[in-house]
């Protein structure tokens, strides 16, 4: 039988590196965000709903779970936030399992910046990395000048990863250039940080909207994409992490640039994120599941994580108080 | 040119079968006539077996013509006696009772389904069975309100309907069938195919709980010879038959004359059409449902892929991916998305078909996966540099074999979609309106679907036109195949 499909070209290709086209003007960007094809809303939801029902057992289950646990960056965006609070929740990240060290530590904490440098002290030079919401998050309604001095502050305090948000009234209004040079600047001003650029989907609103600020943001430089900021009322949803990351594997196919992917807000239970991987698993594939092209921004999740990784381990659920608050 | 490569489907995942003792399977399986079943030591036997191992399921009675007739006889007793003095909302309560009959028992109609015809678990349970039940609760809604249906004041039924549902949704096909002839006041004797007749004996176990009239519905088990012997009894007064447009055309041949009423749902080989501003990741999705759902065992399959050209290369890269990512394998693997192919007849035709594209010249892409040893299997499979003239884009295939052609202007993917003898369904794909309605009015088929492919509804009519038949099941319109009208 004739096989003329081979493994190699089945997959993503991703070429190394060209370089990225700069844009001086609105005009040359919005013909490069013209070329996105749209997006067919009955469709992509169906397809996630049918993604939905796939069933992880055994040991792939384990590993999903194991894999889910490092890719979550734990996170307090509350105005009560305090030094014990995030001193507490640093020390959770890098052992989230006080009876079970053989559980993974997270991917990252997520914090404010004026809480940067305390959980930098807790963390030090662990593999767990620092993030930071910045550019006046969560509404991103402050001059550019505010928004690069607050990435400044956050790099230089000891952040790794920035969050920043961008300005939706901008790119709903139509100026995308805005969006476009206050991404570049801030990717300027995260000097070696990582960039994760939040879209806040639930405001952007419809699927066409989630792509072309996606593209957006990878042409501005971003490292990351994010869904959400976890303060509006719509946060991540499956669908909107599908048209995300359909639109960093066509960026890597073009670019050479592999972006990558946080989602964030609502995801509280083990079954949520195994269905998330699964979309990742079946739209992008093996180089995004690690956790430096795929993160869940969450907190409440990383118990249920851990309840669930045990129930695989011992055959029994046991009580939540067996895992440490934060 | 240095490159990196993620390969789809890096986390493996493990085995997730359902278990196959849900089914509850018997030995042996008798005639369904008069409510009963009869002794299957009364009559010759055929096997049927699980199209994925090879193995026999069960032993299944054929039914001769004296058991034909028995058949119909106990459903003329039926309606006159019972079925045409039962009031339309005492119809509609046995349908009721039908359908819920069916969602109670889904797990067990789910898995009996894919272990007699080889179709994924995930489809058995998420569309076949569900929309089975969706039939019968959509027509018991229409039992007494048969005189707003628009087809006169007091519409009667025909009698006794003769039904003969193929192998590709035998559940499906039997509530199609079913639940509309009973709603307008039939009494039915139904056929089921010769390599699926598990779900329909189940059905009929359903038939008992919810204690319908004796001999209302009648299910015969047989092949040919049965579905001829039911054709030409004198006392049957409707036939229904989905299956082959040879079939068919010999059906029509033979009841010619007769006075008996006759629709029609035959083969089809549907054109999807892609114009170059469709939501692409949306129409690769589409096409792999178009083609790929039930192993293209199905008579609308979106068999025939028209590409505008300018995009068609890039239409083709992405839907190679996608191909190469479908879970071929085990049917009652929850994670599986292609089954076995349902009989090694069937497996030849396929076969055969695909022999004589590349022998035509066409280029063949199929997918990589590993097939089972035992049973029926074929690789998904995709044809390009096919034209109008080759058989792979004139015949129904059957199986999981797309056939892909391009189009320059809307005038010309229009006369491609046409150039058929069939007329079942066809897709059209765009991000603007005003084309996708300039195109579907017209195309020549009974079914046409809007950025989407393989969409059924118990509401939406379904049917052809030319050689894919006539009548329409589904709908207001569903009703008129079994009323005098």
């Amino acid at each position: 039988m004739l096989r003329l499909v081979t493994p190699e070209s089945s997959g993503i290709q991703i070429p190394v590196r060209k370089n990225l086209p700069v844009f001086l003007t609105e005009s040359g960007l919005r013909t490069e965000l013209k070329k996105l094809s749209g997006v067919d809303a009955v469709g992509a939801e169906a397809r996630v709903a049918k993604l939905s029902t796939r069933s992880l057992k055994k040991e792939t289950k384990k590993s999903a779970i194991n894999l889910a646990i490092s890719m979550v960056d734990l996170t307090t965006l509350e105005g009560a936030d305090t030094a014990g609070r995030v001193s507490s929740l640093c020390s959770k990240a890098l052992r989230p399992d006080a009876n079970d060290l053989t559980a993974p530590s997270v991917a990252a904490v997520c914090v404010y910046p004026d809480m940067v440098a305390t959980a930098r002290g807790v963390i030090g030079t662990s593999s767990v990395q620092v993030a930071s919401v910045a550019t006046a998050f969560p509404s991103g309604r402050a001059s550019l000048a505010v928004k690069l001095l607050d990435t400044k502050e956050a790099v230089d305090a000891g952040a790794d990863e920035i969050d920043m948000v961008i300005d939706r009234g901008a790119f709903l209004s139509g100026n995308l250039f805005k969006v476009y040079e206050e991404i570049v600047a801030v990717k300027e001003a995260c000097g070696s940080a990582h960039l994760k650029v939040i879209l806040e989907t639930g405001e952007l609103v419809t699927y066409d909207n989630v792509r072309r600020a996606s593209w957006l943001a990878m042409l501005g430089g971003a490292d990351f994409i994010k869904t959400s900021t976890g303060k509006v009322g719509v946060n991540a949803t499956l669908p909107v992490a599908l048209v995300m990351l359909e639109a960093v594997r066509d960026f890597a196919e073009e670019y050479g640039e592999v972006v990558g992917v946080k989602v964030a807000g609502g995801i509280r239970t083990t079954k949520d994120a195994l269905k998330y991987l699964v979309v990742v698993n079946e739209t992008v594939g093996a180089t995004w599941l690690t956790p430096d092209y795929f993160r869940f921004g969450a907190s409440s999740l990383l118990n249920d994580l851990l309840l669930q990784r045990s129930k695989q381990q011992t055959g029994n659920y046991a009580r939540p108080d067996r895992f440490s608050g934060d | 040119m240095e490159s990196l490569h993620s390969q789809l489907g890096g986390l493996q995942y493990d085995a997730a079968p359902e278990s196959a003792a849900i089914a509850n399977i018997q030995k042996e399986y008798g005639l369904f006539i008069n409510g009963r079943f009869t002794s299957p030591a009364d009559h010759k036997t055929f096997s049927t077996i699980n199209p994925a191992t090879e193995e026999t399921l069960s032993m299944i009675a054929l039914a001769d013509t004296k058991d034909v007739d028995a058949a119909v006889q106990s459903a003329k007793r039926a309606y006159e006696k019972v079925w045409s003095k039962t009031t339309g909302a005492q119809r509609a309560k046995y349908l009721y009772r039908i359908a819920r009959l069916i969602q109670e028992r889904s797990r067990e109609f789910a898995v009996t389904e894919t272990l007699d015809n080889g179709k994924p678990i995930r489809e058995t349970r998420d569309i076949d069975v569900p929309l089975a039940a969706a039939h019968f609760f959509y027509y018991a809604g229409w039992a007494d309100k048969l005189s707003h249906a628009g087809f006169g004041q007091d519409p009667q039924p025909l009698g006794v309907a003769g039904q003969i549902i193929p192998w590709n949704f035998p559940l499906l096909m039997a509530a199609w069938k079913l639940a509309p002839a009973l709603a307008a006041g039939n009494t039915c004797v139904l056929k089921p195919a010769e390599t699926t007749p598990l779900t329909a004996l189940l059905l009929a176990e359903v038939l008992q709980q919810a204690e319908l009239p004796e001999g209302v519905v009648n299910i015969i088990t047989g092949d040919g010879t049965t579905g001829v012997a039911l054709v030409e009894h004198p006392d049957v007064n409707k036939i229904a038959f989905t299956g082959s447009t040879g079939v068919g055309r010999m059906i029509q041949q033979r009841i010619a004359g007769s006075g008996k009423h006759l629709t029609l749902e035959l083969g089809g080989k549907g054109a999807n059409i892609v114009f170059e501003d469709a939501p692409i990741d949306e129409v690769v999705e589409g096409i792999i449902d178009g083609i790929f759902f039930n192993q293209g065992h199905v008579c609308c399959a979106g068999s025939r892929l028209l590409v505008q050209e300018s995009i068609a290369e890039d239409v083709l890269r992405r839907l190679m991916r996608r191909v190469e990512q479908l879970r071929v394998g085990d049917p009652m693997d929850k994670n599986t998305d292609v089954g076995a192919i349902n009989s090694a007849e069937q497996l030849a035709r396929i076969t055969e078909l695909t022999a004589a594209g590349e022998g035509e010249g066409a280029t063949r892409l199929t997918s990589t996966c590993v097939l089972p040893s035992k049973g029926y299997w074929f690789a998904p499979t995709v044809f390009t540099n096919v034209s109008q003239s080759h058989r792979i884009a004139r015949e129904e295939i059957f199986g999981p074999v797309l056939s892909m052609l391009t189009f320059r202007t809307p005038e010309e993917a229009v006369q491609k979609a046409n150039n058929t003898n069939y007329g079942l369904a066809c897709g059209v794909w765009s991000e603007k309106g005003s084309r996708t309605l300039w195109v579907a009015e017209r195309l020549r088929a009974g079914v046409i679907w809007a950025n989407t492919y393989n969409k059924f509804d118990p509401t939406s009519p379904f049917g052809g036109v030319r050689e894919s038949g006539f009548g329409r099941e589904g709908g207001r319109q569903g009703l008129e195949a079994y009323l005098n009208v």
